[in-house]
């Protein structure tokens, strides 16, 4: 952790960055965000096994972004945003310097996407064992199980929007579900409403989803809603063999067009 | 009308009974997969014990996140109106924590100001509130700061406060309250000068709420708000767990033959909230809407009505993905 304060007071009295995006003591022993733009504040920041939220949804905040160059401390699910907000476009290659903390407290510095993919390489992180295990018994229940399960799930869902919120891939200004001309998804947090909302935005983050996990901590009711995304994004990996948030230029699976697709019915 | 009784556990356990066989619903804190939500329960034993409250508010049981207003159908010439009343039956929430039956009173204020609410009232009558006196308290409680307290008996028709030997003093507080007890009077037994302050949850007041009111007009330009909101994620978690936030928007689902009109939950904390059609948004950044959330509910609602709109129950700083905690904000504030 002193480590931690020592390099990002060091980079905000350089100058090199103007604002570092990390981890401060919350209630009751939480890690919640916080931005510290002056080298005297750096001991705010904290780092231990705590900090699990992901930052990166801050990075293309405009409240965030006027601050000017961001340093970012980061677990491996930031880094994967990183790579992947990156590869949307969203993030120029050496925008942010992100500061990996390993186990020990050392602080490694990522300057550019490629420093993170090499990182990512060789720790890549991804789902808990517990979530794991969650899909996994998921996907042993049959088709009409896992629409009990959901169903029960969903109907707790109050359209608060945390999920979308909390995500570092909702980024997008005008998000389909706010459209009202036309009404493309249901507002109202009835069966119908909950069922479309949870359902585009899965289908909206498959190839894209770096399985943080954070929507489903962000969750006031407590619906594992994260593995629903996470089991959009592997059954696209499953079957374009690409991974969201491991590659700094990555087509999206979804959207791209190549001439020797194995399908003959897109050619 | 206050009259001060005991009831022993057995007899309450038994008053769940008595109630279930005069066709009350009885709601009350109740565990789930791990989680304490407000659910239908029979007996006193599915009530859940050893905690502070649940997720959500019991607003939804007057105030519901999706209410039915009317709907319509179209046939050659003519339009077809349905209204509805919605449908209610005798409920007692039982084991409301006093911060949240005090919440009601807020709620009565605001769906009772101008026009009087067909469809909160029709569910609102038929709500009685047994609340449950706070023997413990967490870091996100504040009551006692805003004008409550952990044994406070705003907003409770009955207040029942454990007792250290067992079983609960009984506050017999509206004539609701009577009349739940009068199905069985047999039940409750005479006080007998019991120290109902010994047995509470010690709550600090970290600040003053009327000080704090004063405060605010004197700080609309400051550079507290944006400096608070920025790890806020602008989602409505907390205005959605809130006993007291009344917000909503009017959804029309309909085709070209037939519609319905809602009537939903809405936060001032979205974005969409005050974006005209225009495409202008008077309250454009986040920052802007953490003031209007912190100016409604202790500045405006308190001017309006003679006290704040809020009860100091913590729900949206224990709901908040990013620990916006309200009492710490609003003491920041009262200490500028």
């Amino acid at each position: 952790m002193e480590a931690l304060r020592t390099k990002a007071k060091e980079l905000l009295a350089q100058g090199e960055v103007q604002v570092v995006i990390g981890y401060e003591a919350g209630t009751a022993g939480v890690r919640r965000p916080c931005f510290v733009r002056t080298a005297e504040s750096a001991i705010r920041l904290v780092w231990d096994t705590n900090c699990i939220g992901n930052l990166a949804g801050y990075l293309t905040r405009p409240e965030i972004k006027r601050f000017g160059k961001p340093a970012i401390v980061a677990n491996n699910a930031v880094l994967r945003s990183l790579l992947q907000l990156v590869a949307e476009r969203q993030l120029q290659q050496d925008a942010v310097l992100a500061l990996a903390v390993a186990q020990d407290g050392v602080v490694t510095e990522l300057p550019t996407a490629q420093a993170v993919e090499d990182y990512l390489a060789i720790s890549p992180g991804g789902l808990s064992a517990a979530d794991r295990e969650k899909m996994e018994h998921l996907a042993q229940l049959s088709r009409e199980e896992r629409w009990t399960f959901w169903q029960r799930e969903l109907e707790r869902c109050i359209k608060c929007y945390a999920c979308r919120s909390s995500c570092p891939m909702c980024y997008c200004g005008h998000c389909t579900m706010d459209c009202n001309r036309p009404q493309w998804v249901s507002v109202p947090s009835h069966a119908l409403g909950n069922l479309e909302y949870h359902t585009v935005r899965a289908m909206h983050l498959a190839g894209r989803c770096v399985q943080c996990g954070e929507c489903g901590r962000a969750c006031p009711v407590g619906i594992p809603i994260h593995l629903l995304t996470c089991y959009a994004e592997e059954s696209v990996h499953r079957q374009f063999g690409q991974q969201a948030g491991t590659r700094a230029k990555l087509d999206y699976a979804l959207g791209a067009f190549r001439p020797d697709d194995k399908e003959s019915f897109i050619r | 009308m206050a009259t001060t009784l005991k009831i022993s556990a057995a007899s309450l356990a038994a008053l769940f009974a008595v109630l279930g066989d005069a066709g009350r619903r009885i709601l009350g804190p109740a565990e789930v997969d791990g989680r304490i939500e407000l659910k239908a329960v029979r007996t006193l034993a599915e009530v859940a014990g050893d905690q502070i409250q649940p997720v959500l508010s019991a607003k939804e049981t007057a105030f519901p996140r999706v209410e039915r207003l009317l709907s319509y159908r179209m046939a050659p010439g003519k339009v077809e109106l349905q209204d509805y009343d919605p449908e209610v039956q005798p409920t007692v929430l039982f084991g409301l924590r006093p911060c949240e039956a005090a919440g009601f009173n807020s709620l009565d204020a605001v769906f009772n100001w101008d026009t009087r609410d067909k469809f909160f009232n029709a569910r609102r009558e038929q709500l009685t509130v047994v609340g449950l006196s706070c023997t413990q308290a967490d870091d996100a409680c504040f009551c006692t700061s805003v004008g409550g307290g952990p044994g406070s008996t705003k907003g409770s028709d009955i207040l029942l406060t454990p007792l250290p030997e067992g079983g609960y003093l009984a506050e017999i507080l509206t004539e609701r309250g009577e009349a739940l007890k009068d199905l069985a009077p047999a039940l409750f037994q005479p006080a007998n000068g019991e120290d109902k302050e010994a047995m509470l949850a010690k709550v600090e007041p970290s600040f003053e709420h009327q000080g704090l009111a004063a405060k605010l007009p004197g700080l609309f330009t400051s550079d507290i708000w944006a400096e608070q909101s920025l790890r806020c994620i602008g989602c409505g978690a907390c205005a959605f767990v809130c006993p007291t936030c009344v917000c909503f928007d009017i959804q029309e689902e309909a085709d070209t033959k037939q519609g319905q009109r809602l009537r939903c939950w809405d936060s001032c904390g979205l974005r969409q909230f005050t974006l005209h059609a225009s495409g202008h948004n008077p309250r454009s950044a986040q920052s802007e809407r953490w003031r209007q959330r912190i100016y409604h509910k202790f500045g405006y609602f308190a001017e309006r009505f003679g006290g704040p709109m809020c009860v100091g129950c913590g729900k949206c700083s224990r709901a908040c993905p990013v620990d916006m905690n309200l009492k710490e904000h609003l003491t920041q504030v009262y200490e500028v």
